[in-house]
């Protein structure tokens, strides 16, 4: 068990990860070397140098942040924290994840907003490409939707394509879903998922190791894939190119310990690219939703295949150009050449099927079947 | 003595009847031009005496004095030269100028007396018949231009010399003029190279262009780079009705104006296709000057304003073009006047639907829905909504490029085209619009009636696509003419659809998400 910080010292481990250029391990190795926390202010940089914790720039920056001034505004931020409905959770509290205590570089504070992920249930990060097709988004939604109305916990990185599918698909369960983001926590990125944030905020929570504004750098993606993973059980990669940030996501989840599953693909997608590669690599190739289940050994009926919806209730002609159509989207034309009727007819026939649910029109003349 | 002659400039698009008074008296030798005169009119002094000395007319030392009246209208262009050398000969007596009072004389001088051609000269022979002059000497490049106005003796002499010549025997100028019979009318659209059956495959762009030709709609093209959207719009005009001979006369003068009419034609016979590069400025898209010149919004009125790349004009220019396509024309003021061109065109617009082009095929396209969303948000709400028709245009298939089988030909989709608008004619025959997209609210409710099965169509879709009250009135206006073309009076469940599949300009399709 873990002695829980008193104010004072978790005032000063805050102080200690909002200086500049600091990261995790840096925090962590300071950390661990001082036995009074609370007399950090009164270390000279020159020392911790000399001790090998830190490089000569980080040493400046430390005897900047030493400062009175600095301190106060540190302090005045950590305070506000409290108003703004954010709590700042470190490895030295109950709450902290469990899954993150053991992984390399463990973040020594996170920025939460909302609820955390219950401990009894078991929790699946569904990553992958930003610019996903339509299909990729799909599958995510379709997963993340199934898996949390079974208790399985979603977590993602709330970024556009899958990542966002993904917490669309616990949303529409009424589950609660957990975003991690690349940075600071009251920093909505990107703009578009605003109303998922939101919704998030409420019925779910939101994480951050970065600092209160600290804007979306690239390189922060990368350190915030770790704790994705770090804070799932397993990790679904949807859609992903051969090269991608959902790939390292999943690097980092291996040299944890996790076990990857990934969605098969046509061997010609781009975008299924990455996924076949880890599978061919060794990863789980999730075929249905069942396939998670069994793997957390949790008792399920019959579960409903990944697959497009019953025909049944069709007319013949709806039939005819319903079948016509894939899960990625067709140019009408050729539909028009696939099911042999007139184009005016053929426009009417999807409109219906458009209008009964059945499709999704996705770009203009552009129709793909919906799962 | 006194002397006087008519000449004419232009002003706008309208031809100006000008009085040119010369006076020459006893005093120190000189020549002097009044009459709110620009400098290219005040340069006609030299160019008029060079040209007279050259022309075997000496000067002797005596004051002239040259007024272009009204005095109070600013003066451009180098049309009054030919008349200030006459009224200059006639002051000097060499000429009697009495006798052509109701005679027109339009040109510029050379140096050596030879009468060059001029714009703006079918205008301005236009309201020289409007005002009653019944003869017409023009500079020889202009002389078709000029016979296009029925019943106008057109005389086009060669040199001032010539001229005189003229003037000086009348039984010449009855020789020589020429009068326009039916010289105008059998003028044909021959020597047309392009043709709708060079299309291959493109069924949606091929359905969309017909609809939008027949009911005026205006058209928004979307594909990647090299699907054929330029050649599909190229070839739009061959679809249109042939022009009415107030409309030929009409676009003519603009044409006139601006010196682009072709060569050796008396006027414009095919609709225009004006296919400006997207650098174009505001002025030049809409007119300007500070004497306003039509703009290419003017040159295409008739016929096609086609702007390819659309997202790529400015938009300062694209929302130029907002007003002019509510009004079909553009009011141009400057402090001296108020200019009225105008504009009633179709306009074709071609995009990307993303940066790379190649949106929604994910294998090809990285763009971020955020680069795709930037992208078509280049385009105004204002502007998305003046386009009644959106229309996706795929690369060809190498199977459908080299297909054997003969594509139906501008043609006959002219014909259907021409009946829709027969119908539309007759529909509208009380009213002050001519086609189905000038419809306002009333009409509507009067022409497009549906049943209540169709209406509690509508509603679903209505609510289920989140489309805007606007949107519905584009659906009702296109339905009424895929039902038009196919002469039916009342409009179908599949018109209706297919109308609404042409809508991919709402929000909830614009932008990808």
């Amino acid at each position: 068990m873990i002695d829980p910080l008193t104010k004072e010292e978790r005032q000063c481990l805050f102080w200690l990860t909002r200086i500049n250029g600091f990261g995790a391990l840096t925090v962590e190795k300071i950390w661990n070397s001082i036995p009074d926390k609370v007399s950090i202010y009164n270390i000279e940089g020159k020392v911790l140098r000399e001790k090998g914790l830190l490089q000569p720039a980080q040493a400046e920056s430390f005897d900047a942040f030493r400062k009175y001034e600095k301190r106060q505004e540190i302090q005045e931020e950590y305070e506000k924290l409290k108003e703004r409905g954010i709590r700042f959770i470190t490895p030295f509290d109950q709450e902290y994840p469990k899954g993150l205590q053991n992984i390399a570089a463990k973040p020594m504070g996170l920025y939460w907003k909302g609820r955390l992920p219950d401990r009894d249930y078991p929790v699946a990060a569904i990553v992958g490409a930003r610019e996903c097709t339509s299909y990729g988004g799909q599958i995510a939604r379709f997963l993340g939707k199934e898996l949390s109305s079974q208790g399985v916990q979603i977590v993602s990185g709330l970024a556009s394509g899958v990542d966002g599918a993904g917490h669309m698909g616990a949303l529409d369960a009424g589950k609660p879903t957990y975003g991690v983001l690349g940075c600071g926590i009251n920093i909505c990125y990107p703009k578009e998922n605003y109303k998922l944030y939101e919704m998030m905020e409420r019925t779910g929570g939101i994480v951050s190791e970065y600092g209160l504004g600290t804007r979306p750098r690239p390189g922060n993606f990368p350190m915030r894939n770790r704790i994705i993973s770090g804070m799932s059980d397993i990790i679904i990669v949807v859609e992903a190119r051969e090269k991608s940030g959902s790939l390292i996501t999943a690097e980092t989840a291996l040299e944890q310990g996790k076990d990857v599953f990934a969605i098969p693909g046509r061997i010609t997608d781009i975008l299924s690219a990455g996924c076949n590669r880890l599978i061919q690599q060794g990863a789980f190739p999730l075929l249905e939703v069942g396939d998670i289940l069994d793997y957390f050994g949790m008792t399920h009926g019959k579960m409903l295949r990944i697959q497009e919806k019953n025909q049944k209730g069709l007319a013949k002609k709806e039939k005819k150009v319903y079948i016509c159509l894939d899960l990625q989207p067709k140019f009408i034309e050729e539909i028009v050449k696939e099911s042999g009727l007139p184009m005016h007819e053929c426009v009417g026939i999807l409109l219906d099927l458009e209008l009964e649910g059945y499709i999704v029109q996705e770009a203009n003349h552009y129709y793909r079947k919906k799962l | 003595m006194f002397s006087r002659i008519y000449s004419a400039g232009t002003s706008g698009i309208q031809g100006r009847i000008i009085t040119v008074e010369v006076d020459s008296h006893d005093g120190l030798p000189g020549m002097s031009m009044v009459g709110y005169l620009s400098s290219e009119v005040r340069e006609a002094q030299e160019r008029v005496r060079t040209a007279l000395k050259n022309s075997g007319f000496s000067m002797p030392p005596k004051k002239t004095v040259i007024n272009l009246s009204p005095a109070s209208i600013r003066k451009a262009g180098t049309s009054y030269d030919l008349a200030i050398a006459l009224g200059v000969l006639g002051a000097l007596e060499y000429v009697n100028l009495e006798p052509y009072l109701n005679s027109l004389f339009v040109g510029e001088l050379g140096l050596d007396g030879t009468i060059k051609p001029v714009r703006g000269v079918l205008p301005m022979v236009l309201t020289a018949k409007e005002e009653g002059f019944c003869q017409c000497f023009l500079p020889p490049g202009n002389e078709r231009e000029g016979q296009a106005v029925r019943q106008m003796e057109i005389a086009a002499p060669e040199s001032l010399k010539q001229c005189v010549e003229w003037l000086r025997h009348p039984d010449i100028i009855k020789r020589v003029v020429k009068v326009q019979g039916e010289s105008l009318s059998c003028q044909d659209s021959s020597g047309e190279e392009k043709d709708f059956s060079e299309v291959n495959g493109q069924l949606v762009l091929r359905r969309a262009s017909e609809i939008a030709a027949a009911g005026q709609h205006n058209l928004l093209m979307l594909g990647e780079a090299g699907a054929g959207k330029t050649m599909v719009a190229q070839r739009i005009p061959t679809i249109m009705p042939a022009m009415t001979e107030k409309e030929r006369i009409e676009v003519s003068k603009i044409y006139s104006v601006c010196g682009l009419l072709p060569k050796g034609e008396t006027l414009m016979t095919k609709r225009p296709f004006r296919n400006p590069h997207h650098t174009i400025s505001p002025q030049a898209l809409a007119g300007g000057g500070l004497v306003p010149n039509p703009g290419e919004l003017s040159l295409a009125s008739e016929g096609i304003l086609f702007l390819d790349e659309f997202p790529e004009f400015s938009s300062k220019t694209i929302e130029i073009l907002r007003q002019p396509l509510e009004e079909k024309s553009v009011t141009i003021a400057r402090t001296h006047g108020t200019y009225v061109f105008p504009a009633n065109v179709l306009l074709v617009a071609a995009m990307n639907p993303c940066p790379c082009g190649f949106y929604p095929d994910r294998n090809r396209c990285r763009c971020s829905s955020k680069q795709i969303h930037n992208y078509l948000g280049k385009i105004s709400k204002p502007i998305l909504e003046r386009f009644d028709i959106s229309a996706e245009a795929t690369p060809v298939t190498y199977q459908e490029l080299r297909v054997t089988k003969e594509n139906e030909n501008s043609e006959q989709i002219r014909q259907r085209v021409e009946s829709a608008r027969e119908i539309q004619k007759y529909r509208f025959r009380d009213k002050q619009i001519s086609c189905n997209s000038q419809m306002g609210g009333r009409d509507l409710k009067e022409y497009c009636k549906i049943s209540a099965r169709e209406e509690a169509f509508l509603e679903t879709v209505y609510r289920k696509k989140q489309l805007s009250a606007r949107a519905v009135h584009k659906i009702f206006k296109v339905a009424r003419t895929i039902a038009d073309l196919d002469s039916r009076s009342s409009i179908s469940h599949s018109d209706l659809c297919e109308a609404v599949g042409y809508r991919s300009l709402e929000g909830k399709y614009w932008g990808g998400r």
